[in-house]
């Protein structure tokens, strides 16, 4: 029993972090249309910078305050001059150039910051365990499982009740139709480019104390966050929701009950999900 | 003069001429790195038969292509040692693999086919990393005796390099001359319409799933057939060769090259390999390098480096138009 609600909250805590970059990557693809394969760098990006600040400052909180904005900066500077020129041309070369971008950022970091895996410690409130059953569970990992839906909630309010969260579910459903009464959406792209940029670099940035921070870090959440958007519905918070939870919980259980089969598991399920709705879960009809 | 009847046979032929006479006066060590250019030269363009012909962007080809190193190792090992066998064993494997998958995954286009495929070829890398009895695992598959090739009245040894790429240049230039067949006949101008407009292709009474069907079949029992002639160049066959990122270096090539162009992805392997021997001759930092040269390339010359080229070589024959 104790066993089974472990991994209920170890696959939970993995299903936020998921959570938290398939939301900017679910509404950098619904507003702008681009699906980006750099997303699993910036995240890993934000997990470095992370580290930085806590090096610097010795402050976990500083690395959180600090580093995502930096990652946010960055991507602005690459949705501006990278990604603006060629939004007329066919989805797979944003694919590619994302994926330039990828290679690029995941061996720059070697680069910067060597190969070997990095280790940073939970803020002393988060630190330590907690008495679970008759063993004990990690604190940070419970905080993580809480975060997630306060995050994914706030969201949700902006997206629905403010001005601009209308604005922009307005240029996602008809980019010409905004643009007339309006609404600059080059601005308003940069704008979400660097939002969703800011939201993984959180992530990784909180991430950091949950795993170790290494160069790999990016290229594996990269698939597992596609799979949660397609799953989900492409640009769909909700669907984002439920994928992430979904591939975190097949994560965990699939490690203790499948171990020979737990990689294989999130692709048969995507699998599963796209031939029976072609367009993912919230996706609508194809 | 127009340059696509004189200007470019005359400069195949010289391309062919200098590859056969290569080994005469190039170092071993260079007679390896180009096997392996035409060995993942072939396999990028069995990934732009479906990319830049059918316009499907498969991120899965590596499946196909591992399964292939898989079946003609395996062949080699628990079979026969004839390398022919080997060879057939892969690409029928691979083909029998590329109808069971691509049947799914056919009925999908865009993002989602790249993303299904990629799942697949996934769910194939889980198979050669976890089934260690027979796929010995992470370690991967190498224990096996080199064959000798077998040309019906003489057996030559392939142990050594020269001759192992001349037997990789012959079925390469093969299996190229074989994608060009196929790029032309009624098939093929057929999927180049698919590409164009499915909508109007499945009007005029085209069967847009089996087109597609057939050319994913194509395409996955070439690339298994250039996995075989890798994991033999290799003396191994290891899971890597399943893993997405390995699916990305057959589109990386073919980008670079030019998806336009029949023998863009060649080209595409031939520069990647170049610069990647000349990169790491100094620096550790190679993607580095190849990311920035990605977005480069794909900023600036979208039809890659073959493609603007012959663009360049086409308009100076023409003369100067307004």
């Amino acid at each position: 029993m104790e066993g089974f609600l472990a991994n209920i909250l170890n696959g939970l805590s993995w299903g936020m972090l998921l959570f938290l970059i398939s939301m900017g990557l679910t509404t950098v693809f619904g507003v702008m249309g681009v699906l980006n394969f750099a997303h699993g760098s910036l995240f890993m990006l934000g997990s470095y910078l992370c580290m930085q600040f806590v090096r610097w400052s010795g402050s976990f909180w500083m690395g959180l305050i600090f580093g995502p904005p930096i990652v946010a900066a960055l991507s602005i500077l690459i949705e501006r001059f990278l990604l603006r020129p060629i939004y007329g041309r066919d989805v797979s070369f944003q694919l590619l150039l994302t994926f330039g971008l990828m290679l690029f950022l995941d061996d720059g970091v070697r680069l910067i910051w060597g190969p070997a895996y990095h280790v940073v410690a939970p803020p002393p409130i988060l630190a330590g365990v907690i008495p679970f059953f008759s063993k004990s569970y990690p604190v940070y990992r419970i905080f993580l499982v809480i975060l997630g839906p306060l995050v994914g909630f706030s969201l949700w309010m902006f997206f629905s009740f403010t001005r601009w969260g209308k604005i922009l579910r307005a240029s996602a459903m008809d980019r010409q139709m905004a643009e007339i009464i309006g609404v600059r959406v080059p601005i308003l792209f940069t704008g979400v480019f660097a939002f969703g940029a800011w939201l993984a670099a959180l992530g990784g940035a909180l991430a950091a104390p949950h795993q170790s921070v290494g160069p790999a870090m990016g290229e594996r959440i990269i698939i597992e966050s596609f799979i949660v958007v397609v799953i989900g519905g492409m640009g769909s918070f909700p669907g984002a929701f439920v994928g992430a939870l979904i591939l975190g919980l097949l994560n965990s259980f699939g490690t203790t009950w499948i171990p020979d089969l737990q990689m294989a598991l999130p692709y048969l399920f995507l699998a599963v999900i796209l031939l029976t709705r072609p367009r993912g879960l919230f996706g609508g009809e194809a | 003069m127009n340059h696509r009847f004189f200007v470019y046979p005359l400069l195949i032929g010289l391309l062919l001429v200098g590859l056969f006479t290569l080994p005469i006066f190039l170092s071993t060590y260079w007679v390896l790195i180009v096997t392996e250019i035409l060995t993942m030269g072939l396999f990028a363009m069995s990934f732009n038969l479906l990319f830049g012909n059918t316009g499907l962007l498969s991120f899965g080809q590596a499946g196909f292509f591992g399964a292939g190193a898989y079946f003609a190792v395996l062949c080699l090992v628990h079979l026969s040692q004839s390398l022919w066998l080997a060879l057939i064993c892969a690409c029928l494997g691979a083909a029998v693999l590329a109808l069971i998958i691509g049947w799914f995954s056919v009925r999908l286009d865009e993002i989602y086919f790249a993303i299904l495929t990629l799942g697949f070829g996934m769910m194939l890398f889980t198979v050669a990393h976890n089934w260690r009895s027979v796929t010995g695992g992470s370690d991967g598959l190498g224990n096996f005796v080199l064959p000798a090739l077998n040309l019906v009245i003489w057996k030559v040894s392939i142990s050594h390099p020269r001759h192992f790429y001349y037997l990789v240049l012959v079925v390469t230039i093969l299996g190229i001359f074989l994608l060009r067949r196929i790029t032309r006949s009624p098939f093929g101008l057929m999927l180049q319409a698919s590409r164009e407009n499915s909508n109007r292709v499945a009007f005029v009474g085209g069967d847009l799933r089996a087109l597609r069907l057939l050319a994913f079949v194509l395409a996955g029992s070439i690339a298994g057939f250039a996995g075989a002639l890798f994991a033999i160049f290799n003396r191994i066959a290891s899971p890597e060769m399943l893993h997405w990122s390995f699916s990305g270096k057959a589109v990386l090539m073919t980008i670079l090259g030019g998806s336009g162009v029949f023998l863009g992805p060649v080209v595409g392997a031939a520069i990647f390999f170049i610069l990647e021997h000349w990169i790491t001759s100094f620096t550790n930092s190679w993607m580095v390098f190849l990311g920035a040269i990605l977005v480069f390339l794909v900023l600036l010359f979208p039809k890659g480096v073959l493609g603007t080229l012959i663009t360049w070589v086409d308009r100076s024959g023409k003369g100067k138009q307004p």
